[in-house]
Formats: C-alpha cells, sequence, structure tokens
C-alpha cells in the first residue's frame, strides 16, 4: 500500500455509477398514459454536456401533438377534479415516495443531462422534489382552508413550460400544485434537458395516475408556443427568460387564461461591514456558484460595504481557489459544465463586455475538461451600475462585484434594476435586516443564506422578473379559480 | 513524526508584539474580543455538513487513513489508570499494528501528569522515544483550583518529561467575562512549560467548547488562547457531555488561519473526544485540507484526542490492504 499512497491528499476520483440508470435510445411523447411519436416522425438529440455525448433522441411535438395532449388533459380533466381531494392526495403521496425510492437514479440522470454536479442533484434537486410533491399532496383534501373560499375549484387544463436549470425541481413546481388543485396538465420540458421529465412519465404510470392527468410533450420553443398558443387550456404557467416571458404574456393577452411568469433576476447580495465573514463568503459562493450559476435567483451581483471590500474579496477569492470543476457525476465536484454550447457563448460574450467595459477579471487557477461546455468561476471586480454585467442576467458562474457606502446607497442599488426576484442581505444586525427587507423590490429576501428553497414558502419576483407565485399556500392560488 | 515547532521568527514576533495594545487592559481585551466578526450558526453548520459529504476513495483513502493515524493523540485519562495500562497504550502507540510494520506511528501518548515518567519509560523501550508525551494539567478537566496548584501541575509533569502539556482555560472566568484572567492565566503556564534547557513543553490549550456553548465564544476563545501565547487550541477535555464537533472545530481552522494571515503565527488545532470512526477523522482531515490547506496537514499541527478511533483506522487500513474486513479481533484490544 505504501508504494500506492500519494504524497498529498489528492482526492481520488469517486464517481457515481451510470449504471443506476437506464436510459432508452429513443423516447416518444407522453400523451394520454402512452408514449407516442411525433405525428411527423421528427425527432432530436439530447446531449450531456460535460462530455457532448448523445443521450438519447427525443420526439419533437408538432401542433398536432400539443392539440392531441391538450385534448387529452380535457378529457381526463372531468373525471380527476371530481375526485375527492383526499384521492388525489394518494396519488401525489404516492409520486412524492417513488421519487424518494427513485432518486438515485434520477440524481444521475439530472446530472447526465443538465451537466449539474451530482452533489447538487442528490442533495438539493431530488429532496426538494420529492418535498414539494408531499407538500402540495397535503394540501390536496384542505382547499377549503387556504383562503381562496369555501369550495375552490380547478382551473381546466395547464399548459407548463419550464426551463433546462432545474428540470425535475421545476416540472415539481409546476406539477404538483396543480394536481393536488384538480386541474390536468401538459407540460413541456426545456429543449436541452427533456429526460428527467420523461422518466416522471414512467412515474406517473407507475404511481398509477389516471391517464391524461400528466401529459409530457418535449421539443423546442416553436412546441412551447404552440402550447402556450392553443386555445384549449385555461393556464398558462412558465419559468424562462424574460425574453420569453414577455412573448408569452403578448399570445396570452386579450384570452381568459390565466398567467403566472417566473423570470430572470440579477439578485444583489448584499453584505454589511458587520457580517459574519465566513458565512457569507460561503452564501455568496453558493449565491452564484451553486449550478453553475444558472439560477434565476442567483446572487449575481456583490454589494459589499467599502469598509470591509477588501478583505471580503481576499477571502472570496481564497475560497474560490478550493472550488472542483469538472466530471458532474463525480461526488467531489463543485462546479458542473455549462448546459449548452449557446448559453456558454452568452456567457464568454458578457464576460467579454464586461472586461472591454472595464471591470477586472479574475478567475481561479482551474483545468477545465477538454470535451463538454465549461466556464471557470470567474469575478469581476470594479463594477459600476453602468456595466452590462452588472444589468444584464449572465446565467452562469460570474461575479459581479459592486460597492456601497451607506444602507441607503446598497438598496437603491440594490433596486435599480429591472428585475426583482431575489435579495441576501448579510449582517449580524438585525434591525437593519428587517428595514432592509422592506425596503428591496425583490420577491425573496434571504438574510444570512442565500439560495433557500422550501416548498411552504413562496416564491416570485417583481417587475420584469414576473408575477405569480410558486410555492407555500400562495401558489395554489395560481391554480384556481379565485 | 513531530518535530519542535520551528519559531515563528523575527517578523511574526514584531507583528505578534503590536498586538501587545490589545491585551493591554480588561477593557481592551473586551472590545478587540467582541469585534471579531459574527459567526452565524446555520451557515458555519451547513459547511461543516457539505464538507462532510466529500468522498475520500482508494488512494486518498490510503493516504488520509496513515495521516490521521500519525495525527493521534493516543490518550487515557482514567481514575483506573495504571502503569501496566499506560505501558500497554505506550507499546500500542509505538507499533499500532503488530501485523503490519508499515503503520505510522502515532504523534502522542496523552495521560495525566503522573503517569509522563511511566510513559517516557515505556516509549523508549517500545522503540518509539520520538513519540511525545503530553499531560493533561491545571486541574484538568475542570480547572477549578488555585493558580499556584495549576502552575504546579504544570510544572510537575514538565519535570518528569512532558514534551506537551494540554491545560484547560476557566471556563467560570471566561463565561463572566473575566477574559484577562484568562488571557494571564493561559501565559503563566506558558511560562511554566519552560524546561531548564531552554526549551519548553508544547502548549495545548483546551477550550471545553461544549461548556463556551456558542460559537461567538469558541471564536473569542481562541483569539484570546493565540495572542497569549497557545502552541495549540484544542475542543475538549472528552469528559463533558458535548465534545469535539465539527462546526466548532471548522470555526477554530477559520481562527488559526485568521491569526496567521493577521501575525504570522501558526497555531494548531486540536479536536478531541467523540472522534471514534475512520469516517470521522476522514471528515475532519477534509476541513483541515480546503480550509488551511497541506501546511497544517501534519501532526505538528493537527491532531486527534483520541482512544478507539486508532483501532477502527487500522480495520480500514487492513481492509483497504486486503480487500475484506477483518474485525475486532485483529486489531489489539489494550
Amino acid at each position: 500500500m505504501a508504494s500506492t499512497t500519494p504524497m498529498t491528499f489528492d482526492y481520488a476520483p469517486a464517481p457515481e455509477s451510470r449504471a443506476v440508470v437506464d436510459i432508452a435510445p429513443s423516447y416518444g411523447l407522453f400523451i394520454n398514459g402512452e408514449f407516442t411519436e411525433a405525428a411527423d416522425g421528427k425527432v432530436f438529440k439530447t446531449i450531456s454536456p460535460s462530455s457532448e455525448e448523445v443521450l438519447s433522441e427525443v420526439a419533437q411535438a408538432t401542433a398536432e401533438d400539443v392539440d392531441r395532449a391538450v385534448k387529452a388533459a380535457r378529457t381526463a380533466f372531468t373525471a380527476w377534479s371530481a375526485l375527492p381531494g383526499s384521492e388525489r392526495a394518494k396519488y401525489l403521496f404516492r409520486i412524492a415516495r417513488i421519487i424518494q425510492e427513485r432518486s438515485r437514479e434520477l440524481a444521475v440522470l439530472e446530472s447526465l443531462d443538465n451537466g449539474k454536479p451530482i452533489r447538487e442533484s442528490r442533495d438539493a434537486d431530488l429532496p426538494l422534489v420529492a418535498a414539494h410533491f408531499f407538500y402540495y399532496a397535503g394540501w390536496a383534501d384542505k382547499l377549503a382552508h387556504a383562503g381562496y373560499g369555501p369550495d375552490p375549484k380547478p382551473l381546466g387544463v395547464a399548459g407548463q413550460v419550464i426551463p433546462w436549470n432545474f428540470p425535475l425541481l421545476m416540472l415539481a413546481w409546476k406539477i404538483a400544485p396543480a394536481l393536488a388543485a384538480g386541474n390536468t396538465v401538459v407540460l413541456k420540458p426545456a429543449e436541452t434537458t427533456p429526460l428527467s421529465a420523461l422518466f416522471f412519465a414512467d412515474i406517473c404510470r407507475q404511481a398509477g395516475l389516471p391517464k391524461g392527468v400528466v401529459n409530457i410533450v418535449t421539443g423546442d420553443g416553436s412546441t412551447g408556443a404552440e402550447l402556450v398558443g392553443h386555445p384549449g387550456i385555461d393556464k398558462v404557467a412558465f419559468t424562462g427568460s424574460t425574453e420569453v416571458g414577455k412573448a408569452i404574456a403578448r399570445t396570452v393577452a386579450g384570452t381568459s387564461k390565466k398567467v403566472t411568469l417566473e423570470l430572470g433576476g440579477k439578485a444583489a447580495n448584499i453584505v454589511f461591514d458587520d457580517a459574519p465573514i465566513d458565512q457569507a463568503v460561503e452564501g455568496i459562493v453558493n449565491g452564484i456558484f451553486f449550478n453553475q450559476g444558472h439560477v434565476c435567483c442567483a446572487g449575481s451581483r456583490l454589494l459589499v460595504q467599502e469598509s470591509v471590500q477588501d478583505e471580503l474579496l481576499d477571502a472570496l477569492k481564497r475560497r474560490m481557489r478550493t472550488l472542483r470543476v469538472g466530471d458532474p457525476l463525480d461526488k467531489n465536484t463543485d462546479i458542473g459544465a455549462i448546459n449548452s454550447a449557446e448559453q456558454l457563448a452568452r456567457i464568454r460574450t458578457l464576460a467579454e463586455a464586461g472586461e472591454a467595459e472595464g471591470a477586472e477579471r479574475w478567475a481561479p487557477d482551474c483545468e477545465l475538461p477538454s470535451s463538454g461546455f465549461w466556464f471557470a468561476p470567474t469575478l469581476f471586480t470594479g463594477v459600476t451600475q453602468a456595466h452590462r454585467i452588472a444589468r444584464e442576467e449572465i446565467f452562469g458562474p460570474v461575479l459581479s462585484v459592486l460597492t456601497f457606502r451607506t444602507p441607503e446607497e446598497a438598496v437603491a442599488k440594490a433596486n435599480n434594476t429591472p428585475y426583482g426576484l431575489s435579495a441576501g442581505i448579510w449582517t449580524e444586525k438585525g434591525s437593519r435586516i428587517l428595514w432592509m427587507a422592506n425596503k428591496l423590490r425583490a420577491g425573496v429576501v434571504w438574510s444570512n443564506t442565500f439560495n433557500k428553497f422550501d416548498p411552504t414558502s413562496p416564491f416570485g419576483g417583481y417587475k420584469e422578473s414576473g408575477y405569480g407565485r410558486e410555492g407555500g399556500r400562495h401558489g395554489l392560488e395560481a391554480y384556481l379559480d379565485v | 513524526m513531530p518535530t519542535t515547532v520551528p519559531a515563528y521568527g523575527k517578523e511574526a514576533a514584531e507583528r505578534l508584539a503590536s498586538m501587545a495594545d490589545v491585551t493591554a487592559s480588561d477593557g481592551a481585551l473586551r472590545r478587540f474580543l467582541h469585534g471579531l466578526p459574527g459567526v452565524d450558526a446555520v451557515g458555519l453548520q451547513a459547511r461543516a455538513a457539505t464538507l462532510g459529504t466529500r468522498s475520500i476513495k482508494t488512494t486518498a483513502k490510503a493516504y488520509a487513513i496513515d495521516l490521521a493515524i500519525s495525527m493521534i493523540d493516543l490518550t487515557t485519562l482514567e481514575g483506573a489508570d495504571t502503569p501496566g495500562k499506560v505501558r500497554a497504550l505506550c507499546a500500542k502507540g509505538a507499533n499500532p499494528d503488530p501485523t503490519d510494520r508499515t503503520v505510522p506511528k502515532v504523534a502522542a501518548i496523552c495521560v495525566y501528569g503522573d503517569m509522563v515518567a511511566t510513559a517516557k519509560e515505556a516509549l523508549a523501550s517500545a522503540g518509539g522515544s520520538d513519540i511525545h508525551v503530553a499531560a493533561v494539567a491545571t486541574a484538568f478537566p475542570s480547572g477549578r483550583a488555585a493558580m499556584p496548584v495549576k502552575l504546579a501541575d504544570t510544572r510537575d509533569a514538565v519535570a518528569a518529561g512532558a514534551d506537551e502539556i494540554d491545560m484547560v482555560i476557566d471556563r467560570g472566568a471566561f463565561l463572566s467575562g473575566r477574559y484577562l484572567e484568562v488571557f494571564e492565566e493561559i501565559k503563566q503556564v506558558k511560562e511554566a512549560c519552560a524546561r531548564p534547557d531552554g526549551g519548553a513543553a508544547h502548549l495545548k490549550v483546551i477550550f471545553e467548547t461544549g461548556e463556551l456553548q456558542t460559537y461567538d465564544n469558541v471564536r473569542r476563545a481562541s483569539w484570546l488562547a493565540m495572542l497569549a501565547g497557545a502552541d495549540f487550541i484544542k475542543t475538549s477535555t472528552g469528559k463533558v457531555a458535548v465534545n469535539a464537533t465539527p462546526p466548532v472545530t471548522l470555526l477554530m481552522l477559520e481562527a488559526v488561519r485568521d491569526f496567521r494571515a493577521t501575525t504570522g503565527v501558526q497555531v494548531g488545532v486540536k479536536p478531541a473526544g467523540g472522534i471514534r470512526t475512520s469516517k470521522d477523522a476522514i471528515k475532519y482531515l477534509v476541513m483541515v485540507n480546503e480550509t488551511l490547506g497541506e501546511e497544517w496537514l501534519t501532526a505538528d499541527w493537527f491532531r486527534f484526542g483520541a482512544s478507539s478511533l486508532l483501532n477502527d483506522l487500522l480495520m480500514q487500513r487492513q481492509k483497504l490492504r486486503t480487500g475484506h474486513y477483518s474485525g475486532p479481533d485483529y486489531v489489539t484490544v489494550d
């Protein structure tokens, strides 16, 4: 043994086994409880962003397929909405338990298709997915006590379009409350990450969910547009970019469709000079590098009080040097792959704009894999409100550091953005936290923590970050006729 | 093997001296300690838990197990200790696995002061004279005695040949805010560690973090002890309900990191009590690795205060070498 023992504490590769997940070479659309091919037989490939390996071929749904799915959901709605809430709850509890039982398989699948580290898919995504189904299962027979009248009714068929950053978690956010309230759904997963939604379709079958209650149509933006524009749906729920969100709002304007939009963000993570500094550094790292920064509520703007700037940045850089970038399936990886070539190009463009506009770029030395899509965790100092990297959502592991002098200035700068999804406050002073939270125009304000999610807590934005709330009792409103 | 820690040099001595004003009065010391950054308990625990998910396999595990063995202060601190028991422990420390001579020796044998001479002798005859003998002192574990008694306790152990002194602080004084009293106590014990030959026993300062309770207190105690000249800061006596925990140890690692950045003086850390499995020990080494890096990954700067941990490390080592578990009858019970 002595001869093979290394001289330094280098972590040996610790890959999670791929064998726990069995990906079929191709997948159809899940309509009315059956997997079927697209009407015109078209397919597209989904790849692993960490290796560019093709994982599977997936059907590209056409207008005809979307119509079929909506009709299946409409047919299923009559019986599903007539079930007693306690019966709907049984299905949701069953789904939640199956997700827990299959969580290792689903975590590996998610890391393969999305590129996120297994530590996150295993310890964050999957537990939250199950928790969301458990939570809304509990509401299904208690809707009369949700504060929306004695007998609130479901809306009908929900058309749901979700992003690629948390594929299964966003599915849970959409499907769990919809089903609990008595709606049926047609869901379109993102083009680059369709697989976990298709595995979820299998879970619906395993749980014995009645046919047509959940339908999954895969495809690109055109499929999403068909779904959102379909006259047979009563409700549109979308999570994604502000640009697409605006297009959806235009599409549904003048119709009776109810809409919730959860869009982009450019959150301020505000660090005062009396902050618990080591934990603030962890919060900053978690705020921007969690999920490669592919998080709509990411703390992408660090607002640090000038008096503590040097100390904080030194500590942050020291911490960033320990981040482990690489194979998403390695259990010791902190930062995985960028989800797509397109997203990588966008991150690069904005990072280059940051440099061109005079901000100082810094990244720790880290070796990036040669295949796949990668971007090193990056820090920009000397950023001002006028820089593009302070205003536009980068949606990648890039942190813009700005400074402030007083609490008033921190609030003004934090709010000076078209977005308003989240914010973070770091201070040991409780009264300041409350004062700040009241002034910040953001849907979620974290104090002395960041990126903490819980199904009981409503989530949503101000301004161009969207409208409506998901999660908690508030999340039911979007799926009830109130 | 542990060697004498190098003197921290002129520059560090000057920087340390420049901080003399913070210990000039009780008020100044209180303002300094209370001005240290606060600790957010939830965040600290979350960080320690995340580091605990690191997966250390194959070659990394082999490295970590040997490193952990070499960092153990193999301890017996019982009223029932006898020379026979101490000799057995020394033999074990010098040669942990009789079937495998490639196993490293432990760092030190930790005993009560009256057993120091016995331990020194036993180590010499077991071929382990390079293993240090650490003696607990200053009315261990409660620290409830008059100052002259604590100093006599210390001098006695040093005179008997102790290489290291594990002292306890007066938690009562600390909790009632008499920081300067604690500071002076540590300083005096440090002076009592001096040997006539000009050398000195290495001083470890035990906080009994389970009694200090809050993380803010642990950070303050860490700085207080380091300012007073501690060579090591140590979590616990092993004699109270809550001993070393990963978050408390992580906080102390951060404190020694910050202290060196401020003064240039490097201080070691010793979690003690309740660390029984290889899995736990490796989690601690991961914390050291990712908080302080390689400079602290030696027995000179990090120790485990433990007794049963050694056998678990040996069993894991055998498993790694042979591919199968042997069982508790294939390691020695002492």
